[in-house]
């Protein structure tokens, strides 16, 4: 059972973090691209079926070099399990006891996993799910075979995952629709402290007082395009957010030649791009240096970015732009942040509905669904999320074929 | 077509370089200290060498062709086996083919590594492919969280206990407290073996093997030049190895001698009843009842009963790993897969001293090498007979 960590002795020395071993072939970051999007894959081979693990680049049945990365359901038996006393490596060392399981997929190969510890003695069904862990590389989890209620309170999962409970997140627009579903989702999900700054504090906006109401809520100026401001509160509460969630956003439509000047496009840059920059100098560090700090770690960064990020649309031509600029600077935070264990996710969802989207066809993104994507993703400890079904589709395509991608959107 | 016998090929020169727990050489100076021990034991110049065949998981970057310009050896033959347990016999087997075809008159075989305070740590991290992508990162317990897997499974399968595997650690205790190259030099009761610290459950302190430094050696030659040389020498009976055997199996409870332990007993003309003593592969006690029984000494699922059975020691009802085994000994790397080939040589050519095994006929060596994903791809074994 998980209890809530106890307040921090500020005289005691913060440890520092380490990462499990990182080192992977090629051909085994298959699992890791899956597994940032929440999935178990495999590869299985093209030509006679044979599903394999360990990855390898050749089918051991019958030496195809065919094998596609397709979905596994992870239901397996338990063969045996082992619990470490001892380990040689640091990250491991300095969480002892750990729990490994042998496992025999139902699919065919036998697995090494994480072992959940409310999976019963072998023989035992579980259900082998991949992860990311704090290295940013997939592991395999062996779950009990059926969701509990608590079961994301393991000791050990939890160094897998994001999950919000006891931490204190910092959501950087509460202003918006999206944003007070975001917050209220955190505090659902029991989140420690919840701040969320607001912009033009001199001006009340819809649903404040609501969100005043949360009790974990503290309401904070936060401007992310005023570099003062944002290395202001750096200052003042930097060194206690675990979860960083930037939803700041600045949207609207119109492509380039519907436009005169660069104005409206610079606006989209200062707050898309420039205000995770801003954030990412001063609360990155803050967080990077306490990756390890206890059950109640900084553990990730969200960025709310776009599906435009990934292929640009010319009816939001400047907004899509300024989307791929956020999620180029986001791969680089997260390289920065790989080190100390802080996961960087980035959500792209689809249209969400809001005034800026009023004449793009539903299906929309509700703002409640993606406050809940946000917080499934923290919990499930994955990287890349794409909520809302338009979001869904054009990732397959682009996938797929990305050139089609760009045709297909410039129709 | 059935294989050629290894008549008239002969195995001679054990020598064990001292091990140490830590050492500052390179793995080099293990193998230099291993080849000049053989020379000087046989009586041989330098140049009589021309069969290599060498063994060695810390020689990187260097392997054997390296060798052979650092130790200033010429052979004509030269093999290198990176098999770890199955080397002793792997390197034997090979060896013996190379002499009975002219290829080499004398081949030297030789295994060592050295240990520095990190080197088993790293040796780990990138032991192989799959180890690196698909073990390593689930704690890095190395061979321990592997092997404890198979224990559990073991213990599970076929009621074995924590004091059937007890028994033979202490057992092999016995055996090294004689044995003066051991690094064990304290009896262990099974009390002490039954209490102490969990490192990988259910493996505990002394089911483990501890990593060290060392070499070992000895000479593949034809017959008429061991007795033209006037040394003493063991005669090869037969031989197998076999890898990646029952690769459908979901977790190892057999290995590659459970498929050709026919051919090898028919080669020697022997039975598992006509051994005098067996040196099994023993990185873990229960890797040692896995060869018990699928070399035929009891059946599959019986070694608990067999080990309740027996006594052990090399003056007990069934002597094993007469020399402590890497249990008691220590593992020098892939040296660890040739003491049981030294150790039956010096039973066979009585210079096992106050652990001889009285009257000593037959051996035979179990090799079981290279823990790739989640189990021992490599398995060998050899009968020699004098």
């Amino acid at each position: 059972m998980l209890e809530k960590p106890k307040r921090k002795n500020p005289v005691l020395r913060t440890r520092l973090p380490t990462l499990p071993p990182a080192a992977r072939s090629r051909v085994a970051l298959g699992l890791t691209a899956a597994a940032a999007l929440g999935r178990f894959e495999l590869q299985q081979c093209r030509d006679c079926g044979t599903v394999q693990y360990p990855p390898r680049e050749a089918c051991q049945q019958c030496l195809s070099v065919h094998l596609p990365w397709n979905p596994q359901s992870g239901k397996g038996e338990l063969l045996s399990s082992t619990v470490l006393h001892h380990s040689n490596d640091l990250f491991f060392r300095e969480r002892l006891p750990w729990r490994l399981g042998l496992v025999h997929l139902d699919c065919g190969p036998t697995v090494v996993a994480h072992l959940h510890g409310g999976v019963p003695p072998a023989p035992a069904r579980v259900r082998v799910a991949a992860r990311l862990d704090r290295a940013g590389q997939a592991v395999l989890v062996a779950l009990p075979e059926k969701e509990t209620s608590n079961m994301a309170n393991d000791r050990q999962l939890r160094e897998f995952t994001c999950d919000p409970k006891f931490r204190k997140v910092l959501v950087t627009d509460g202003k918006t629709a999206a944003g007070q579903a975001i917050v209220k989702a955190l505090a659902r999900a029991g989140a420690e402290l919840i701040w969320v700054g607001y912009a033009e504090p001199w001006k009340k906006f819809s649903g404040f007082d609501e969100l005043s109401r949360v009790s974990q809520v503290t309401l904070l100026p936060l401007d992310v395009t005023d570099s003062k401001n944002v290395r202001e509160l750096a200052a003042e509460i930097g060194g206690k957010v675990d979860i960083l969630v930037n939803n700041a956003e600045h949207h609207r439509a119109f492509g380039i030649g519907n436009r005169a000047g660069v104005e409206t496009a610079r606006a989209e840059m200062d707050v898309n791009y420039f205000g995770l920059l801003r954030l990412a100098q001063e609360f990155g560090p803050a967080l990077r240096a306490r990756g390890a700090d206890g059950l109640a770690s900084a553990v990730a960064w969200v960025n709310v970015l776009s599906i435009y990020a990934l292929a640009n649309f010319p009816p939001h031509g400047t907004f899509s732009a300024s989307k791929a600029a956020a999620h180029s600077l986001a791969q680089c935070l997260r390289a920065e942040m790989r080190p100390a264990g802080v996961r960087v996710v980035n959500v792209f969802p689809g249209p969400i509905d809001d005034e800026w989207n009023q004449l793009l066809p539903p299906p929309k993104v509700a703002a409640a669904g993606l406050a809940e994507a946000i917080v499934r993703a923290l919990r499930d400890g994955v990287e890349d999320v794409y909520p809302g079904d338009v979001a869904q589709e054009w990732l397959a395509r682009w996938r797929d074929n990305p050139k089609a991608l760009e045709r297909e959107l410039s129709s | 077509m059935t294989r050629k016998g290894y008549e008239g090929v002969v195995v001679a020169v054990p020598v064990s370089v001292p091990y140490v727990r830590y050492s500052i050489r390179a793995a080099h100076w293990w193998l230099a200290r291993c080849i000049s021990e053989i020379l000087k034991s046989a009586g041989l110049k330098k140049d009589a060498i021309d069969g290599l065949s060498v063994s060695s998981f810390t020689l990187a970057p260097d392997s054997a062709i390296g060798l052979t310009q650092h130790l200033g050896l010429s052979p004509r033959w030269l093999d290198h086996v990176p098999l770890g347990g199955a080397s002793g016999v792997v390197a034997l087997r090979r060896a013996a083919r190379a002499v009975q075809a002219g290829d080499a008159d004398i081949v030297a075989c030789i295994a060592g590594d050295t240990n520095h305070v990190d080197s088993f740590r790293l040796t780990l991290a990138n032991f192989s492919q799959f180890a690196r992508d698909a073990v390593y990162p689930y704690g890095a317990g190395g061979p321990n969280a592997s092997f404890a897997f198979l224990t559990a499974y073991y213990m599970r399968a076929y009621g074995a206990t924590r004091a059937d595997f007890g028994k033979l650690c202490v057992a092999q205790r016995a055996n090294a407290l004689k044995y003066s190259h051991a690094l064990f030099k304290k009896p262990l009761t099974l009390e002490e073996y039954l209490s102490a610290r969990p490192i990988a459950e259910p493996l505990h302190l002394f089911d483990c093997v501890m990593p060290c430094a060392g070499a070992e050696g000895f000479l593949v030659l034809s017959e008429e030049r061991a007795k033209a040389l006037g040394i003493a020498f063991a005669a090869l009976m037969g031989t197998i190895e076999r890898h990646n055997a029952f690769a459908a199996d979901p977790v190892q409870m057999r290995a590659g001698w459970a498929l050709d332990r026919e051919e090898l007993y028919a080669q020697a003309g022997a039975g598992p009843g006509d051994m005098d003593f067996v040196q099994t592969y023993d990185d873990y006690p229960v890797i040692s009842l896995l060869q018990l029984e699928d070399l035929g000494f009891c059946a599959k699922g019986e070694a608990p009963a067999f080990v309740r059975k027996h006594s052990f020691t090399h003056d007990g009802s069934f002597p094993l790993n007469t020399s402590g085994g890497q249990l008691s000994v220590g593992q020098a790397g892939a040296a660890g897969g040739f003491l049981g080939m030294v150790e039956a040589l010096r039973q066979l050519t009585r210079q096992a001293h106050a652990r001889q095994v009285e009257d000593a006929k037959l051996g035979l060596v179990s090799g079981f090498g290279m823990i790739n994903f989640d189990r021992g791809l490599g398995s060998g074994a050899a009968i020699l007979g004098c």
